[in-house]
């Protein structure tokens, strides 16, 4: 059997992806939980590595990856779940999330793109850095919806969970936070799925109020963005 | 209990799928997922409980939802050219952005919570 033909079956890729989530879940755990050695950045690095050595392209290793893909969808309809258990809890604090959600959700936009207005980007890259920080489906939709690049969109979608999850326990130290909750909430306006999944490493309060976050983040941000690309005059 | 399992299986799917068609039929950008996420937390509000099953697949699924972001997330790796061009500048604006939404979302929380604690001290109703 030639390497070629090896290459086109999908169950390699999944041993392969889980061979390589196990040993970053094990690294990640004995490098005392780094946010630097998160299982999910160490895992992408690693895969990407051995595609690019082993000339395989992303649409081979999805013939494997589509089946772990495809349990994305309800693990997302599973969040409602931990969301049901705290639901006290929202009641109690529907207004600082609200407020926290809007603000948050502008603010991503906004200063992503007035940082590229100052650097000079383009009109199209600028459209389309403009959901990076709302889940990619409808991060996707809204940039193409524009005017912008949709699968660069789901990239810089990406990098900014990956930078959420690399970000947020240096600033939840700088700010001394504690709460579980503020922790989870900042996360899934911030960083997304990535950061919800990342959340669940503070308690499982925390990813529900990640994935709380992501929802209500990622619906206002479709409704909103068209009008405040508006503003910056694209 | 492997029914049960099923049983939680199905209740996730199906709220998937009602949610693939709401938003389908609408012709919202926003994944069917997040709208079935919505739909079941309205349902399980009105059914008051949680079905055994239903919570048995869903902390499972949600103790690996880091592995499930394992493939999409590779998909990186198609966008690495694309991003040569304009790497630096694009760069910048996702680290100042993420961080700075990471902070004030975090800030304004805490503040809020804080006060809302404090009155909640003064006026123990």
């Amino acid at each position: 059997m030639s390497w070629s033909e090896l290459q086109m079956l999908p169950v390699l890729w999944l041993v392969v992806t889980l061979v390589v989530f196990l040993f970053a879940s094990w690294l990640n755990a004995k490098a005392g939980r780094s946010p630097f050695l998160h299982p999910v950045l160490v895992s992408l690095t690693l895969i990407i590595l051995v595609l690019m050595l082993s000339g395989t392209d992303y649409q081979s290793y999805m013939s494997g990856g589509q089946y772990i893909h495809f349990l994305l969808g309800p693990a997302v309809v599973a969040l409602a779940v931990p969301l049901y258990d705290n639901r006290a809890m929202i009641r109690q604090m529907w207004l600082p999330l609200l407020v926290g959600c809007t603000s948050g959700a502008v603010l991503a936009a906004a200063s992503a793109l007035a940082v590229g207005v100052l650097l000079g980007l383009s009109d199209e890259m600028l459209l389309t850095l403009a959901p990076k920080s709302v889940t990619s489906p409808i991060a996707i939709a809204v940039a193409e919806k524009m005017g912008g690049y949709g699968s660069l969109a789901a990239g810089l979608v990406l990098i900014t969970g990956a930078l959420g999850c690399l970000f947020a326990p240096w600033v939840y130290r700088l700010l001394n936070i504690e709460d579980p909750a503020v922790k989870g909430f900042a996360l899934g306006v911030g960083a997304h799925a990535m950061g919800t999944a990342f959340a669940f490493e503070y308690g499982v309060m925390a990813g529900a109020f990640a994935g709380l976050a992501m929802a209500m983040t990622g619906a206002f941000t479709a409704f909103f963005l068209p009008f405040l690309v508006v503003l910056f005059g694209l | 209990m492997g029914l049960n399992v099923a049983l939680g299986f199905l209740i996730l799917l199906a709220c998937q799928l009602v949610g693939e068609l709401l938003v389908r039929g609408l012709d919202v950008p926003i994944p069917g997922a997040v709208v079935g996420m919505v739909l079941l937390f309205v349902g399980l509000l009105l059914f008051q409980e949680i079905p055994n099953g239903l919570r048995q697949t869903s902390e499972g699924l949600l103790k690996v939802l880091p592995l499930l972001l394992v493939p999409a997330g590779v998909g990186i790796m198609q966008y690495l050219g694309f991003l040569s061009d304009a790497w630096a500048e694009l760069l910048t604006a996702l680290v100042i952005s993420t961080f700075a939404t990471l902070f004030i979302v975090a800030f304004i929380l805490q503040r809020m919570l804080a006060r809302k604690s404090e009155q909640q001290d003064r006026d123990p109703s």
